[in-house]
């Protein structure tokens, strides 16, 4: 299917989500339970690529700034690169990778296995039932997600910056007061939302409209991945301009 | 009175269906009783579940008409769709349970959707239907941890559990041993009888066709070219129902 046509489809998902998502019933388990699975279980790995996101920041614009005798910059660098770009988009791909992939082989295992008809011939809306949980969970979640990054991020560019490479606390914190901005981290929160949509909205969209068996569910995972991704960066671009 | 119970349960008229190039429908005229027993029986690959899937309309016809009660359903939306489906119970050809849930909790899974019932109530229905299709106490379990068979026995407890008026089995005995097979032939003998529902079954079982059916109904080449009572169709002149009929591989079907 060509590029537009995907577009659209997705796009006519979102949509039939959207109608969805406020008529009765309202599925709070099932949201409450997709919260849990996409955003409770990736702290964990959250925070660990947050920690490293910033202390490798902290390293490398230490040695780029240090030229300058500018090292006490090192702090605000790291707090405006998590908040503004690092924080949302590398927690973004994350989850992709592993929540996105997760919920496209879950639909998709479900499509071929027959239980989405099974769920229209009981007279229940697939949609409503299956990917409407899952893209409000996704958008409640990643800013959530992308806030603990953020933080932590900035705690590890602190040891380094500070504990390892000897810059002074004071001017390290000070810089980060000055320079940091609600906004910044507001911004980043709201692209993080954004993202959260995409994930799930395409990884339901791979899932839902798999065929082919195994092999099917395979490649649509694969497909989901890789396409949330690529349109994750993209709408970062698009919204940077916009915002900064 | 007459008028209400000759009234067909449901009617496709001239009904095509196309994946593509593929022309799998090619005027479809079906007219099944209510009450009864009706099994649709034709080669592999031939349409059957096609014709399965325009009767709850999972698919939706190129031409042509489906009546479900003598109402057409082609060109109700969503809502009103929905609100015909609630009166069939579906059993897919592998069950189709939610393997996410239990055993017990995909037999309630109708009953929680479409009933206000309390707990204790569902429970009482879930038994009583775990129980008339043999599964008595094995609620807990998840559909991982069975047999085919019994996935099946689960599907058949959830399709029924709204004690639906229309009740669909797709190939509801492929892939089970004899004893199995005879115990679900019965399941649905007991369907039409106790629950007095009409049941519309696809079926490769040609003795178990012939013992269970009320009408045969068979599909070829995307028409219906043979119907009537089991003792009819094994009377049927036509070279095509009688290969297939007597299972030979000889004859103008062609196994290519």
């Amino acid at each position: 299917m060509d590029f537009a046509a995907e577009m659209g489809q997705i796009m006519l998902l979102f949509l039939s989500a959207a109608y969805w998502l406020l008529r009765p019933p309202y599925r709070w388990r099932l949201f409450l339970r997709q919260m849990e699975f996409i955003g409770f279980h990736s702290i964990f790995v959250v925070s660990l690529t947050g920690l490293f996101t910033g202390m490798v920041l902290a390293l490398q614009t230490y040695y780029a700034f240090s030229m300058f005798s500018a090292e006490t910059l090192v702090g605000a660098t790291v707090a405006l690169s998590m908040t503004r770009e690092l924080g949302p988009v590398i927690t973004a791909l994350m989850v992709t990778g592993r929540a996105g992939s997760s919920i496209a082989a879950e639909l998709g295992t479900m499509r071929v296995t027959e239980q989405v008809d099974a769920l229209t011939v009981m007279a229940i809306s697939p949609v409503q039932y299956l990917v409407v949980p899952r893209i409000l969970a996704a958008i409640v979640v990643l800013p959530l997600l992308t806030a603990i990054s953020d933080f932590i991020g900035v705690v590890g560019g602190y040891v380094v910056g500070v504990k390892l490479l000897g810059i002074n606390s004071a001017m390290f914190m000070n810089k980060i007061y000055e320079f940091l901005e609600v906004e910044d981290i507001l911004n980043g929160l709201t692209k993080a939302a954004v993202f959260g949509l995409l994930l799930a909205l395409i990884g339901c969209y791979k899932g839902f409209y798999t065929s082919g068996g195994a092999e099917g569910v395979g490649r649509a995972t694969t497909q989901a991945v890789v396409l949330a991704s690529v349109l994750i960066l993209m709408s970062d671009y698009v919204m940077t301009a916009i915002m900064f | 009175m007459a008028g209400i119970e000759d009234k067909a349960a449901i009617e496709l008229k001239n009904v095509y269906k196309a994946f593509g190039t593929q022309e799998v429908l090619k005027g479809v005229d079906l007219v099944l009783p209510p009450d009864q027993v009706n099994v649709i029986i034709g080669r592999s690959g031939g349409g059957k579940s096609v014709l399965l899937k325009h009767i709850i309309g999972l698919l939706k016809p190129d031409a042509g008409q489906v009546l479900v009660q003598g109402k057409d359903i082609v060109s109700l939306g969503e809502r009103d769709l929905a609100g015909v489906r609630r009166g069939f119970g579906m059993l897919f050809q592998e069950a189709a349970l939610f393997d996410s849930l239990s055993v017990f909790e995909n037999v309630a899974f109708p009953l929680v959707e479409h009933r206000s019932m309390d707990k204790k109530e569902i429970a009482e229905v879930v038994e009583a239907k775990l129980a008339s299709v043999g599964l008595k106490g094995m609620g807990y379990k998840m559909p991982a941890e069975l047999s085919g068979g019994m996935r099946k026995r689960v599907g058949l407890a959830r399709a029924l559990a709204l004690d639906p008026k229309i009740v669909l089995f797709d190939e509801p005995t492929s892939g089970l041993d004899p004893v199995m097979s005879a115990a679900i032939n019965d399941l649905i003998l007991r369907t039409k009888e106790e629950f007095r529902a009409t049941c519309v079954v696809i079926s490769h079982d040609i003795q178990a066709t012939m013992k269970t059916a009320d009408n045969i109904f068979m599909l070829y080449e995307g028409r219906i070219i043979a119907e009537g009572d089991p003792q009819t169709i094994s009377e049927w002149e036509d070279p095509v129902v009688r290969q297939f009929i007597h299972g030979q591989a000889e004859g103008p079907i062609k196994v290519n």
